[in-house]
């Protein structure tokens, strides 16, 4: 089966649309990850420090009596969500809303126990994390992510060349930035998993943009004539099917475990299909396009000189 | 048959082996006797998959230091007592010194002197006055206290392990990190919160006489004495009553003079209490004490807390006795525990505490395994629509990769976490793109008019560098994100990476070894791809 025949489209000449797309989208996860920074978005309590804790009711609650309970016995800054199914709640409790590590959960267990007494529950899970350590986390994540980005950069441009270097890092980037503003619109939790996620797309986005820049790479060095326009053109869609097929695979893989993998990873698996997406779209709209625009700024300077 | 064929099938083979063998221990409910020499350990479930505790504690390093300079004063008092040099005061003064203040300038000679043999590492300070007295001060220095630190945490360290061992946790994993951090997880476990207060609690056990001179509620105590309370609970109302004392701030005897300690039940009351056994210091000591102190309330306090202040009614010699208070058997057992395994030589906080409960963790399991299964059917579908029988060639190779993926995680002891299930689902969608990448060069080939036979080479040949390309900038973030995870996320990036060097070699060998098994002889006119 094919899904498509030889395909000639214009990928590289539609650079301005994509450019323009891609700038909202970068300008929307840089200021996203500007909240993040300030920690004014929705920290996970791995970074932020708090509490959270998810029960199992015997009969389903209402959210406005969990919080009323909550708020009777002292804990004002509580955040409550609900999963239906199975009656389960979650809690996040602020740092600041208790005392030590130890406490809020203990607080929150004997406030319902008191409070719905005819309602027993379960503690499924628990989440403490002080202050100190979310602080930890958050630079060695910063850190892993500089070394990662790094590493690639370094690889690319010693397999290819350092405009190619430069393509694939923006790219990259580009796709992480992408999650970023997807999960700050959205309000999803920053959390580890979420990082995870982010380095994981870094990963397979560099995977999606060198199989492109190797097949360019082979034409260059096969057809030194052609325009580098229509070099990189030919290239793309040489290996478009091959961009849509494995898209769709990991597209499908990601998909069932967000539609089945369970709450837990639940927003992880949405970060990775928002990433397969954009990861896709980066390494034909974006890493080529800049790589064309610094190979001709390089052969005009060259022109200039001649 | 072409050659080189046999040595791949056989490494194909040997591969699928090993891995159904390393996998046993976890499929087979029950292994059988004369499995003994062969591998037996199960795949190691995360805690966010069995459910468990998961502690990070942060040791209080400078009240080790501080601890340490207390027990300099307690000792230069004594010394100094004994030598009949005549002092004001001796204390603790910040973190890092002790102070001694003295009458007159010829004692203070003397005590300069002696300090400098009892004590060559600390510093000492000048002589100066301190309002109208002589005084001085002994410096522990930078490296010393340094070292008290380093050792304070390998103390609480085995302190911790032998609490958690007596407390019965199986496969606990208790391990130092950073500076002054410990890493205590504890798979499996029933009562966390009964674990945590057992590991969390310093367990300083002190016996201090009670000053009945001086009422509870005086307005000024003296220097040497200090109120602290006996907190008892009603068992029938659950109501707290707290009783201050006045006690004498020096302690008589420590917990680290005993030797044992053990839950009894009292046969009168049917009360159980905690019997505790003296070794041959602690035994003269508490024979001296109670000799001396006949009539008189003697305090056990337990981090700060009374216990009990029983009235001494006679003489106990023999080395042993008893703590009473209002135990149930749980808080007498736990209480036991502490007191044989030893104060921590500094408190400890928990920084995180990660618990999941075993139904939340079967939960994920199953829930993974389905989406697992899921995202494999429809992976294989849709390469078998969309390559036919290439595509179904892709499919073993990614059955190939599972399989593969599963032993070397068993064989090597890695851990799986939920975030680990994520990733295996995900390298099934990855797994099948260097087969894609070779089917679509082997399609361009074909078209150009090759025949299968060429095509084939000519597609994996050119797909090679690729292929290597796109996997060494996966290993590369796996690398990074093994480095600096912790739990779930580094149970991911052993998955990921391990996925990543198995399917080099499935796609390479495995799956090419299939199609020269067909295309060998070259007659085979058309390619179902």
């Amino acid at each position: 089966m094919h899904l498509l025949g030889k395909t000639n489209i214009d990928f590289i000449g539609k650079r301005n649309i994509s450019f323009v797309i891609s700038s909202i989208i970068a300008v929307l996860g840089i200021i996203g990850l500007i909240q993040i920074t300030r920690g004014a978005a929705n920290m996970g309590i791995d970074f932020s420090g708090g509490t959270s804790m998810q029960l199992k009711f015997a009969k389903p609650i209402a959210m406005a009596d969990a919080r009323t309970a909550l708020h009777k016995h002292g804990i004002a800054r509580v955040d409550l969500q609900e999963i239906k199914e199975g009656n389960k709640l979650l809690i996040k409790i602020d740092k600041n809303a208790g005392a030590a590590v130890g406490k809020s959960a203990d607080a929150v267990k004997t406030s319902f126990t008191s409070e719905f007494a005819d309602n027993p529950f379960v503690v499924e899970s628990t989440t403490e994390i002080g202050p100190s350590i979310g602080d930890k986390l958050r630079k060695d994540t910063l850190v892993a992510v500089a070394i990662s980005l790094l590493g690639i950069i370094l690889y690319i441009a010693w397999r290819f060349d350092f405009k190619f270097g430069i393509g694939a890092t923006v790219a990259t980037i580009h796709d992480c930035l992408a999650m970023f503003a997807v999960f700050y619109l959205f309000n999803k939790e920053i959390n580890l998993l979420f990082i995870t996620a982010v380095l994981t797309i870094a990963g397979y986005s560099l995977t999606d943009t060198v199989v492109v820049f190797d097949r360019i790479r082979e034409n260059l060095h096969k057809n030194l004539k052609g325009a580098m326009q229509n070099i990189f053109n030919e290239s793309i869609n040489e290996v478009l099917s091959r961009t849509i097929v494995t898209s769709t695979t990991v597209f499908l893989a990601a998909a069932s475990l967000f539609l089945f993998g369970g709450e837990v990873i639940h927003d992880f698996s949405l970060a990775l299909l928002v990433g397969v997406l954009v990861g896709t779209y980066s390494s034909v709209f974006v890493a080529s396009p800049i790589v064309v625009l610094l190979e001709n700024r390089a052969l005009a300077k060259q022109g200039g000189k001649a | 048959m072409p050659k080189g064929i046999g040595w791949r099938i056989g490494l194909i083979g040997i591969f699928v082996l090993l891995s159904f063998l390393y996998l046993t221990p976890t499929l087979v409910s029950k292994l059988p006797s004369w499995w003994s020499v062969l591998p037996k350990d199960k795949i190691h479930l995360g805690l966010d998959l069995q459910g468990g505790t998961h502690l990070v504690l942060e040791v209080d390093t400078q009240k080790a230091v501080e601890g340490t300079l207390d027990i300099v004063a307690t000792d230069l008092e004594d010394t100094l007592t004994g030598k009949n040099l005549h002092f004001k005061r001796i204390s603790r003064t910040g973190s890092d010194a002790v102070t001694v203040v003295l009458y007159e300038k010829g004692t203070a000679d003397a005590v300069q002197k002696l300090l400098k043999d009892k004590y060559p590492t600390y510093e000492q300070s000048p002589l100066h006055d301190e309002g109208g007295f002589v005084a001085l001060s002994l410096r522990v220095n930078e490296k010393d206290a340094q070292d008290r630190k380093d050792k304070a945490v390998q103390q609480a360290l085995e302190t911790i392990r032998n609490r958690i061992d007596q407390f019965g946790v199986s496969e606990p994993i208790i391990q130092r990190e950073g500076i002054n951090h410990i890493v205590v997880q504890l798979p499996g476990i029933k009562d966390p919160q009964r674990a945590i207060e057992l590991i969390g609690r310093t367990a300083r056990l002190e016996f201090k006489m009670v000053r009945e001179d001086i009422p509870p509620s005086a307005v000024t105590i003296p220097d040497d004495a200090e109120i602290m309370k006996e907190k008892s609970v009603d068992a029938a109302t659950g109501a707290v009553s707290e009783v201050p004392y006045v006690l004498q701030k020096k302690s008589l005897i420590t917990g680290d003079l005993l030797t044992d300690a053990q839950v009894r039940i009292d046969s009168q009351f049917n009360q159980p209490y905690v019997a505790i056994d003296f070794n041959a210091l602690g035994a003269k000591l508490f024979d001296q004490v109670t000799a001396a102190n006949v009539g008189k309330r003697f305090a056990i306090v337990l981090d700060n807390n009374i216990y009990s202040a029983p009235v001494i009614r006679e003489r106990i010699s023999g080395g042993s006795a008893q703590i009473s208070g209002n135990f149930t058997e749980k808080t007498a057992s736990d209480l036991a525990i502490v007191l044989r395994a030893g104060a921590l030589p500094a408190p400890v906080k928990i920084i995180q505490n990660v618990t999941v409960g075993p139904s939340l963790g079967q939960d994920s399991i199953n829930k993974g395994l389905m989406a697992g299964l899921i995202g494999v059917v429809l992976v294989v579908v849709f390469m078998a629509i969309y390559y036919k029988l290439s595509g179904m060639v892709a499919n073993i190779g990614m059955v190939l990769n599972v399989i593969y993926l599963m032993g070397a995680l068993a064989a090597m002891g890695a851990t799986l976490t939920l975030p680990g299930i994520a990733a295996i689902v995900l390298l099934i969608g990855m797994s099948v793109d260097s087969n894609v990448l070779i089917f679509e060069r082997i399609r361009e080939e074909l078209a150009l008019g090759k025949s299968p036979k060429a095509a084939l080479d000519a597609g994996y040949d050119k797909a090679f560098l690729t292929i290597m390309d796109s996997h060494i900038t996966t290993l590369i973030t796996a690398a990074v994100l093994f480095q600096f995870g912790t739990g779930p996320v580094k149970g991911f990036a052993v998955s990921l990476s391990l996925g990543v060097i198995i399917n080099l070699f499935t796609s390479l060998i495995g799956t090419k070894v299939t199609f020269d098994l067909f295309l060998h002889k070259g007659t085979v006119k058309n390619m179902s791809i």
